[in-house]
């Protein structure tokens, strides 16, 4: 079996232009929900205690606000989580108690209401650890674009390692954008899953950008839109194929993974599919644009790849 | 060209045989257990608490299904919860105070596993249950205290070789000693690089006095953090071994933080109370001269004299205390309840260590007829429990609090006095307690996850790619059997985003195979000869193979070095993974495609899917 049935290469980079105005209008929009609806950014980011309960029947979702409030945490937010036994409790951090007191406090009131009350899950965090996560997280999507972009200019040349750099920032900032608009948690696994993301679509660009050096010695007098075109072509069924198979994989976990790992399959898997995209349709053009040809890549660096 | 040496088909054969071994005992399942461990940690257990745990086991009708000794612990297996529990009751009774008895759950595997280190992965708290505390240690309070220390040292030692010297006083970490002359400056800097060598001074000359600023040095800073912590973290161990919990973590992190995770362990509060307790025993001086009732009047409306506090005792009756500690809690080396022989009355006796007991005969000593007063500190409230006046002079270094409630007390401050104190107060500033049901039931959905991620790779390869894609499959097979066998050695805690990382990795490593096969199908298509398009498929796949790994892996690493918790155990299994599946997806697949196709002369055709000829360029 075949999927990816072509003769002729398909002309991908004649529809650089078209690709650019989507990828500059998604980039904006984006970035306009990521300024003007923000992250919904959990507990481990902004501090504050989140309370996972389970009731043996059906919660009741008001019982439950007058029970906090009823103990002075008027500020909370209580919702219905994955099922209505289930119920996840936000509160922000309070200034007079402490966050080991503050879950003891709620955690006492609920089983006061309601002894049948199960607390599945805690997780309390104060406003200092918070912050550090931001930073740590910051300082690791620096590190990872950083540590990429020099190995590729290594492997690679400047052009192609800040092609696919921005190729992959692009999937990151719409990813980011999705969870904006839709106002999906955004917690620390999402933050892996986002970084993860970081280091899989840059594959796809190598792969692509392997099969353009290579064709840069072979193909010698043909244009560097045709020898990238036919890069992207002879590499499609490989991409359709790896994908797939990751993202059969993330499907597994969107079906059977439970809440927690809800967002996280979420993100990888729109950074798959504009994974796709963005090393096609961003990170060749840029390439092209850029200047790549025969004689920046081929020349300077002869083939790397013996060994096995 | 497609064959391989038989050393490597050896070497294939070997590591799958030595994981497999070690991917075993994760299969064995756990058996209710309960252990007993000494109540100081680091002590040893006696050969006679084994026969107390034998026969009062025998006493209560229990029968075990396994009993493991070992210097530091006795763990003995059951066949229910019930039984868990009742034997646990039983055996605590019969070990009495030097023991402590906690529930666990141990592996089945077969003790031969164990001894050549295979064990069963680690679990994180989000995949067995319990709790996760992360303290700020405060610091500078820690600082503040040894300061305070070193004044008194000082003050003692000025006084007892008679150098003159007026008013000593602290000033955050500096100490300001004034002298009158020259002559004793130089006594008094000489006797106090005698207390620390690392002092630096600092000399201001005024008209009639002489100040010496006694500032301490960065390195000594430095050690006192350090050994604060080292005390934080001994108090925390000894506190956590009263509670009974098996297994438990505590760890440093960072410069001023400390991890405790609580496996097991559902009641979170008393798990706080005991942690966060920061009881401190206090010795000092009453201040006698000005305790007249306009005194205590002025200072209980907050002017006491300069260098005392007012505290109350159990009755309220205010008592005027010299600031200068005399001793503190940390000098205790034992303590225990007991009962006054001629009153009857419920006390705490307190054995102290060398230099303790010297500092309290010599104040004693000089301070006959004077009043002592002990106080209390507990959540930042100071008590005087007691103030008594001192007969005579005490040495030996026991010492006996009077002044206790009850019975109970006497047991609680003995409890807190043996586990030591905290030698800086400590803040929860995270928490994460997960139930032990909700455990199990991650565990569910991330192995469903992965198994039924892993069951539709596996569909779609074969059907894609034929034998190559069974080929492919195998090595995706092995490469999780390697990913688990090295989890399981390297003892790495696995958690929920451990686990979707295992299912990702699996996801992620078939593209090493896709990547081979699609360049064995353009060899073919090139019209390159069966043989010679695995030969060049695998050697022109295996660049592109590492660049996209390389690539993954520094996102991999960012995260170990960033991430934190959970996120680290994601990170940890993505950066395994990677390295497992460059070995398997082209060294192992390799070694099969080789023993299929490397020994037949003439192939006419490969069993890899359909390949679409097109027209090359």
């Amino acid at each position: 079996m075949e999927i990816f049935r072509v003769k002729k290469d398909i002309p991908f980079m004649s529809y650089r232009r078209i690709s650019a105005v989507i990828s500059v209008a998604i980039f904006f929009f984006s970035v306009l929900f990521l300024i003007t609806r923000g992250l919904n950014l959990g507990v481990e980011f902004t501090g504050g205690t989140m309370l996972e309960v389970n009731y043996p029947k059906t919660a009741n979702i008001e019982n439950i606000r007058t029970t906090l409030s009823d103990i002075g945490l008027n500020d909370t937010q209580v919702q219905n989580f994955g099922t209505t036994k289930d119920v996840l409790i936000r509160l922000p951090i309070t200034k007079n108690l402490s966050i080991a007191d503050l879950s003891e406090k709620v955690s006492a009131a609920l089983k006061a209401s309601n002894p049948l009350v199960e607390i599945r899950r805690v997780e309390s965090v104060g406003s200092q650890v918070g912050d550090e996560l931001y930073e740590d997280g910051a300082l690791a999507i620096l590190f990872v674009c950083l540590g990429i972009m020099l190995y590729l200019s290594m492997r690679f040349e400047w052009r192609f390692a800040v092609a696919a750099i921005i190729a992959n920032l692009h999937d990151v900032i719409i990813i980011l954008g999705f969870f904006a608009f839709f106002q999906w948690e955004f917690n620390l696994t999402v933050l892996a899953a986002v970084l993860a993301v970081l280091g899989y679509s840059v594959n796809e660009s190598v792969v692509v950008f392997d099969r353009v050096r290579e064709n840069f010695k072979r193909m010698r007098k043909v244009a560097v839109t045709e020898v990238i075109n036919n890069a992207i072509t002879r590499t499609m069924s490989r991409t359709i194929m790896t994908h797939l198979s990751t993202q059969t994989v993330v499907i597994s976990m969107l079906i059977f993974g439970g809440e927690i790992l809800h967002n996280f399959a979420l993100a990888l898997t729109i950074g798959i599919l504009f994974g796709i995209y963005s090393s096609i349709m961003v990170g060749c053009p840029i390439a092209i644009w850029l200047g790549t040809n025969q004689n920046n890549l081929s020349v300077i660096h002869s083939n790397p790849n013996k060994k096995i | 060209m497609n064959q391989y040496a038989s050393w490597k088909y050896i070497l294939i054969l070997c590591s799958i045989v030595l994981s497999l071994i070690y991917v075993v005992p994760n299969f064995y399942g756990e058996s209710y257990a309960i252990q007993i461990m000494p109540i100081k940690s680091g002590g040893e257990i006696e050969t006679s608490a084994l026969e107390t745990v034998e026969s009062s086991l025998a006493n209560a009708n229990l029968i075990n299904t396994g009993l493991i000794y070992e210097p530091s612990n006795i763990k003995v297996k059951f066949n229910s919860a019930e039984e868990q529990l009742k034997a646990k009751s039983a055996v605590q009774d019969a070990l009495g105070q030097k023991y402590v008895v906690a529930l666990n759950l141990i592996s089945n595997s077969p003790t031969w596993l164990s001894n050549i280190g295979a064990l069963p992965m680690h679990l994180g708290l989000d995949l067995r249950g319990g709790v996760h505390f992360l303290m700020q240690v405060d610091l500078s309070k820690a600082l503040d205290k040894t300061t305070r220390g070193y004044l008194r040292d000082i003050r003692l030692s000025l006084r007892k070789d008679k150098v003159a010297y007026y008013d000593a006083q602290k000033n955050n970490d500096i100490i300001q000693i004034k002298f009158k002359s020259e002559n004793d400056l130089n006594k008094g800097k000489n006797i106090i690089r005698d207390i620390n060598p690392d002092f630096d001074f600092q000399e201001i000359y005024l008209d009639n006095e002489i100040i010496l600023k006694i500032i301490i040095s960065n390195k000594t800073k430095k050690a006192i953090t350090e050994f604060a912590i080292k005390q934080n973290l001994e108090t925390l161990n000894n506190r956590v071994n009263e509670l009974g919990v098996a297994e438990p973590v505590i760890q440093q992190q960072g410069l001023d933080r400390i991890v405790v995770q609580l496996p097991g362990v559902q009641d979170t509060a008393k798990a706080k109370e005991i942690l966060g307790r920061t009881a401190l025993l206090e010795m000092r001086m009453v201040d006698e001269e000005h305790s007249d009732t306009a005194t205590i009047e002025k200072a209980q409306n907050g002017a006491p004299p300069f260098g005392t506090e007012l505290f109350y005792d159990r009755f309220q009756n205010p008592i005027l205390v010299k600031k200068e500690v005399i001793l503190t809690g940390e000098r205790i080396t034992n303590a225990g309840p007991s009962v006054d022989s001629q009153t009857g009355q419920s006390i705490v006796s307190i054995t102290l260590d060398s230099a303790g007991a010297r500092i309290f005969k010599e104040v004693t000593r000089e301070n006959i007829g004077k009043k002592m007063a002990l106080l209390l500190i507990e959540k930042n409230i100071t008590e005087v429990i007691t103030a008594p006046v001192i007969k005579g002079e005490i040495g030996g270094g026991r010492v006996q609090i009077t002044g206790m409630r009850n019975a109970q007390e006497a047991t609680d401050i003995a409890l807190l006095l043996r586990s030591g104190s905290l030698a800086a107060p400590m803040e929860i500033i995270e928490e994460r307690t997960v139930g032990p049901s909700m455990g199990k039931e991650n565990i569910s959905k991330g192995v469903q996850s992965t198994i039924w991620g892993f069951i539709a790779i596996v569909i779609m390869m074969i059907i894609y790619y034929m034998l190559f894609g069974v080929i492919s499959v195998i090595g995706l097979s092995v490469n999780l059997l390697f990913l688990v066998a090295l989890l399981s050695v390297i003892q790495a805690t696995l958690t929920l985003p451990g686990l979707a990382a295992i299912a990702l990795t699996l996801g992620m490593a078939i593209d090493t195979n896709v990547l081979i096969n699609e360049r064995i199908r353009d060899e073919i298509r090139n019209g390159n000869t069966p043989q010679a398009s695995i030969h060049m498929g695998y050697e022109k796949a295996w660049g592109t193979i590492l660049d996209s790994n390389i690539t993954t892996m520094i996102a991999g690493l960012a995260l170990i070095i960033f991430g934190s918790g959970p996120i680290r155990g994601f990170a940890v299994v993505l950066v395994l993974g990677i390295l497992t599946s460059m070995y398997s997806a082209i060294f192992v697949s390799r070694g099969i495609v080789n023993y299929i196709y490397g020994n037949k002369r003439r192939i006419t055709k490969l069993s890899i899917g359909e390949i679409f000829k097109v027209d090359n360029n």
